[in-house]
């Protein structure tokens, strides 16, 4: 089965809407707890980063038997160094960003705890493309 | 439906109007409107009641002990939570409450919230464990350890793992009085209830082998009783039986009573709607550095109870008040519990607390697949409005309901109408759907009529 969101940049207010609504998809479908929380972490971190660096972004999941894919795909900046980007600590939040609780440069590698597996493809001042996938 | 857990609380037929405020307050969408009449599905409901305050006629009543039943004990105790004082007019002493209590028939008159430092101790042990998850969750509310086995079942492992004032009290209140002779078997406790949510954890506990109360009472009828027959007087002097009682143990169930104790940041939650929005955002990980949640499902907490009598920010007042002429949990000399402490502590423990979700399409991933894409394609098809006139709270539950076959695409009184103008069922036929569902008495031209009279709005 298929689920489109779409995600505004900047507005803060309205994160975490796709991930409620597949976490609820999720729970219907009687996947198991630890599984859900891996999937809602790896979307919701996600999500804040479309909001909190991207222009606009869109969020579709597809479920299939035994697996979930994510893709979230963003008009913005782009990330000029994706493995810098992956670690720990790394940042390049607006102190406005940071003010309201975010950006504290664990975003890509909670990604990357959370989904069994991730892939980014970015381009500097187009966008970015997420790709993650947990098995059931 | 579950009959073992339909004796909580039920629905009074003939007052129930069919006007779908119920169904509409539920927190987990336990609620159906079928032949013009609320069904409870017990299976979802996790008791907290928002279904008793919503009806405009009264119609759920709460399934509850016979008084006389503790005729049949040598040594009767009256359990109650501090709360229940906070119901009486304040012309009424602590003293002419308790004696009220005794010419009731009980022998013995304990608040269930002593010896309190016990029980914090025991919470503190909990959170200072490296391997609790954080944030802990409190298990003092039931309606909220029943929302989160079946609604939040990650969750579950948050929940701290001790005993609620109840059961404290209830293991002190048979020491005390085994100490002064008496026989276990002669002891019988009886627990005043607040709420249906605790009368289902003292019936059928969650993470205990078997409750260790005889009976329940229900707070209102107690009240009553109560008021029939207290002193306007003088009454004999029951501090005694307080004297293990703290400012804590007061404020207990009162918002931010146990959450002002525990942990360098806690955070209180009050009222069944705000958990579910909160709880959301915990699932989400969204919630970050906080160590203990006390969260319950009334507004006020317990003295926002549907079994109280009292309004709920009077009764929060008086606590208040009253907690300012109790001495603190800790500064209660070990001498005066006369109890052993450790033992105590032992008993609190509760067993591991089990998800039950109860959200599910049921067991066979690809059959439940089937169902999801069916109810989303039905739910394209649906006005979208959540009138309720189909009997089920919203047009998601609607189409959940048709793909398990417990609905049709002709209740909804919209499409309905929508076949009748495109010639595709004849007018006779959609109205007697409607009638099937609302009954047939509700077209009627009857000012008496259920409804018509307005009860309560």
């Amino acid at each position: 089965m298929k689920l489109l969101f779409s995600i505004q940049g900047g507005d803060f207010t309205h994160a975490g809407h796709p991930s409620s609504e597949v976490k609820k998809v999720l729970k219907q479908l009687d996947i198991d707890g630890k599984t859900i929380k891996n999937i809602v972490i790896a979307l919701y971190e996600a999500e804040v980063n479309v909001v909190a660096h991207a222009w606009k972004g869109t969020v579709s999941v597809e479920i299939d038997e035994n697996k979930i894919t994510i893709w979230v795909e963003d008009e913005g900046p782009g990330i000029a160094d994706i493995d810098l980007a992956m670690q720990a600590g790394y940042s390049t939040a607006s102190t406005k960003v940071r003010a309201m609780g975010f950006g504290a440069g664990m975003g890509l590698p909670n990604m990357k705890k959370n989904a069994d597996e991730l892939l980014i493809e970015s381009e500097v001042d187009k966008g970015t493309k997420v790709k993650m996938v947990n098995y059931f | 439906m579950n009959e073992g857990s339909s004796k909580y609380h039920a629905l009074d037929a003939s007052r129930c109007i069919g006007c779908t405020h119920c169904m509409k307050s539920c927190p987990t969408e336990a609620i159906r409107v079928v032949n013009g009449l609320a069904v409870i599905d017990h299976e979802r409901c996790v008791y907290c009641g928002q279904c008793h305050r919503a009806c405009p006629t009264h119609a759920f009543y709460v399934v509850q002990d016979d008084l006389a039943m503790i005729r049949s004990f040598k040594y009767r105790v009256i359990l109650f939570p501090s709360i229940m004082i906070g119901q009486f007019p304040e012309k009424y002493s602590e003293d002419q409450i308790y004696d009220g209590l005794k010419k009731v028939g009980f022998t013995h008159v304990y608040e269930v919230e002593q010896p309190m430092q016990v029980l914090i101790d025991s919470i503190n042990e909990v959170l200072t464990d490296k391997e609790t998850p954080k944030p802990a969750i409190s298990i003092y509310c039931p309606a909220i350890v029943r929302l989160i086995q079946g609604r939040y079942p990650s969750l579950t492992e948050n929940l701290i793992l001790r005993k609620a004032p109840h059961n404290l009290a209830a293991h002190f209140a048979i020491e005390q009085l085994m100490l002064e002779g008496a026989l276990r078997e002669e002891i019988g406790l009886f627990y005043a209830t607040p709420c249906i949510a605790k009368i289902a954890a003292v019936k059928s506990p969650v993470g205990e082998s078997e409750s260790i109360v005889d009976g329940i009472v229900n707070m209102n009828q107690l009240y009553n009783e109560v008021m029939k027959v207290i002193s306007e007087g003088e009454a004999e002097d029951n501090s005694v039986q307080r004297q293990n009682l703290s400012a804590e143990g007061i404020t207990w169930s009162l918002t931010r009573g146990e959450s002002c104790h525990f942990g360098s940041r806690s955070i209180a939650i009050d009222g069944i709607h705000n958990a579910v929005r909160f709880l959301e955002r915990l699932e989400n990980d969204q919630v970050k550095g906080i160590d203990f949640i006390e969260m319950r499902a009334c507004d006020q907490s317990c003295a926002g109870g549907i079994l109280l009598t009292g309004n709920r920010f009077m009764t929060v007042e008086r606590l208040e008040r009253r907690a300012k002429r109790y001495p603190a949990a800790k500064d209660i000399p070990q001498d005066t519990i006369r109890a052993n402490t450790e033992e105590l502590k032992q008993k609190l423990i509760l067993d591991p607390i089990v998800p039950k979700p109860h959200f599910a399409f049921g067991k066979e991933r690809v059959k439940a697949m089937e169902k999801m894409n069916k109810a989303q394609r039905i739910v394209c098809f649906l006005p979208g409005i959540d009138c309720g006139a189909c009997g089920a709270p919203n047009c998601h539950a609607l189409a959940e309901d048709m793909v398990n076959n417990k609905a049709k695409m002709s209740d909804c009184t919209f499409l309905q109408q929508m076949w009748v103008g495109e010639d595709k069922i004849n007018a006779r036929k959609a109205f007697l759907n409607i009638q099937k569902k609302w009954g047939t008495d509700r077209f009627k031209a009857d000012c008496n009529k259920r409804g018509r009279r307005n009860e309560g709005f």
